[in-house]
């Protein structure tokens, strides 16, 4: 009952947040300036914005409108420059999603090995803690050079920037199993793989977890840049495109739908995290 | 032959800190338990109990010496030896079902999911959790963990059930109870139990041996107290009979004072190998039961 009022008065002071924030944002970019006298040729390089002293600066409608159309028509494909949105993230998640898994293949054998191994923890201890801190971006001339397919490529600056938080995480998480539940396994003379898939890894689960959701999280931030690095295709491609185009309402738009598309990711791991969750 | 089913041979565990030293925690102890017997081990913390049960359970070792369960050293852990960990141990992402069951598939891995299920089931209402089975350990009270704990124990129908100061952490009442199931069970199936307590008068009520231990560093076997009690014991009555207070003063006055004393005034005929067997007998003059009930070492 508490609970519920509560979610509903929160509910409605967001919806009062976006309503002055809307409305500040509409005021704010429908006043005219004063119209500029110009040359006819230059001001139709220049468009209306200098004639007539409009804000460049879309209004709330105006995205509405844009975001509208894009609904209607998510995955129109009209050559390089001129593709849906929908098609635009639909590349963006798909490197996203396989960079991410193939960090997962390894991230999470080589975490158990190092949580497991205090000898293999040593041992690759400085090369984690010397690669952790480097910007995936920074790998991804080396990557450009080495694969020479900028798609490619990006999925592997993914690849590297997913795998550090679950490779700390779940090296972290195994090494830190309580010894009193490797002991009944033990005492139940559990061989070492049953041991691993039903005490170890439902032991560290959570905080396996909790390290590729901060990984797919980096993974959405990495790729738009990315993809802005590289160009052809992607949300991040996208975004840079319509800059080049002075397309403001496209771009606003992008950063609505990147943000909904991030939250959707968080979301899922969220879910998974309270899936594997264990109350002790 | 059966008076020797478990033999401590001679065990002595040292532990190496990390400035070099070496720490002696017992040395050369020897004792032995037969089949069926229930053998308690009382001492002060630290003396070194849970380092040997442990070696019994196997999942530690000693640096001399052999503890040997029928006629095989062990050499680590086995399903013939269940243990009851004092901090009872649940593997909280599973069901009390899950649990129980988690023990009996490791003992027979070739039953049928059913076949588990049923095991698991008969054991949970032998420790009175019928209706628990689907809840989480999270969900449990102390009690209700520790008889999970005793029915996970007990549903791989082990040779030998090795206890740490399994009701140490309860109330009185539900320690009583425990107790209680824990001896009925024990006594239709002749289990094996080793026991350790830090409670005189559970010692008393439940087993058939009690090995003291002394202080540690360099913990020894003082003597080995044979319970003069009969084997078919009321918890009400049992302070009625004649050689209560006998073992019961006995076994506190080594608390109080011997357990500090032993290893300086060792009697002359005294023998590592075989520790004193002593069975207390009815004083004359039982302290009135007021003086010292309820009276725990720690
Ligand atoms: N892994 C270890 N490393 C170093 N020292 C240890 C280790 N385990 C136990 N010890 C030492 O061995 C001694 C005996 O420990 P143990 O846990 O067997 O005592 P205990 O008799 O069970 O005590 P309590 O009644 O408090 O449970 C203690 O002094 C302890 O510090
Ligand atoms: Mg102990």
């Amino acid at each position: 009952m508490r609970q519920t009022s509560l979610r509903l008065r929160a509910g409605i002071v967001s919806l009062t947040i976006l309503l002055i924030f809307g409305l500040a944002w509409h005021i704010g970019v429908s006043g005219t300036g004063p119209a500029q006298q110009m040359d006819p040729e230059y001001a139709k390089l220049m468009g209306q914005t200098a004639v007539q002293g409009k804000s460049a600066m879309p209004g709330p409608l105006d995205v509405l409108a844009k975001i509208w159309s894009h609904l209607k028509e998510p995955f129109y494909d009209r050559g390089p420059n001129d593709k849906g949105i929908g098609i635009q993230l639909a590349y963006s998640i798909g490197r996203v999603l396989l960079g991410y898994g193939l960090a997962m293949l390894v991230a999470l054998p080589l975490g158990f090995l190092i949580g497991m191994s205090p000898l293999m923890a040593r041992a690759l201890d400085p090369f984690i803690q010397i690669m952790k801190p480097v910007s995936p971006l920074a790998w991804m001339p080396l990557a450009l050079y080495t694969i020479k397919d900028s798609s490619i490529s990006s999925i592997f600056v993914i690849f590297i920037c997913s795998l550090w938080p679950m490779l700390i995480n779940t090296a972290f998480g195994v090494s830190s199993v309580r010894k009193e539940w490797l002991n009944v396994a033990r005492t139940l003379e559990v061989g070492p793989f049953r041991r691993a898939f039903t005490v170890i890894l439902p032991a560290a689960a959570p905080t396996i977890v909790t390290g590729m959701r901060i990984s797919i999280g980096i993974a959405w931030l990495v790729i738009v840049a990315a993809e802005m690095l590289v160009g052809g295709t992607g949300i991040g491609y996208f975004v840079w495109n319509e800059w080049n185009n002075l397309s403001i309402t496209n771009v606003i738009t992008s950063i609505l739908v990147i943000g909904l598309v991030g939250m959707i990711l968080d979301q899922a791991l969220a879910r998974v995290a309270r899936a594997v969750s264990f109350p002790e | 032959m059966s008076a020797k089913f478990i033999s401590i041979e001679g065990i002595t565990r040292r532990f190496h800190a990390p400035d070099g030293g070496t720490t002696t925690v017992f040395e050369d102890i020897w004792f032995a338990i037969a089949r069926g017997e229930f053998v308690c081990m009382i001492g002060h913390s630290g003396c070194g109990k849970t380092t040997v049960l442990n070696i019994l359970s196997g999942l530690d070792l000693p640096d001399d010496g052999a503890a040997i369960v029928d006629g095989k050293a062990i050499e680590g852990p086995s399903l013939d030896r269940a243990v009851i960990f004092q901090s009872h141990a649940l593997l909280p992402w599973r069901t009390v079902l899950g649990n129980v069951a988690y023990a009996i598939s490791s003992r027979w891995p070739r039953w049928s999911r059913s076949q588990v299920e049923e095991q698991a089931r008969r054991f949970i209402e032998k420790v009175g959790l019928k209706g628990a089975e689907a809840k989480k350990p999270a969900q449990l009270s102390g009690g209700m963990k520790q008889r999970v704990g005793i029915a996970r124990a007990l549903s791989i129908e082990p040779k030998i059930l090795l206890m740490d100061e399994p009701f140490s952490a309860l109330d009185a009442l539900t320690r009583g109870t425990l107790q209680d199931e824990v001896r009925r069970i024990c006594l239709e199936t002749g289990q094996t139990v080793f026991m350790i307590t830090h409670d005189v008068d559970e010692a008393i009520y439940l087993a058939d041996k009690i090995v003291l231990m002394t202080n540690g560093p360099e913990a020894m076997v003082a003597e080995i107290v044979e319970n003069p009690l009969p084997k078919e014991r009321d918890r009400n009555q049992i302070h009625r009979h004649p050689a209560f207070y006998a073992i019961r003063n006995h076994l506190i006055d080594f608390l109080v004072s011997r357990s500090k004393t032993f290893k300086s005034e060792i009697p002359a005929d005294y023998d590592r190998r075989k520790p004193p067997v002593i069975v207390p007998q009815n004083q004359p003059q039982p302290l009135p039961p007021s003086h010292e009930a309820g009276r725990k070492v720690a």
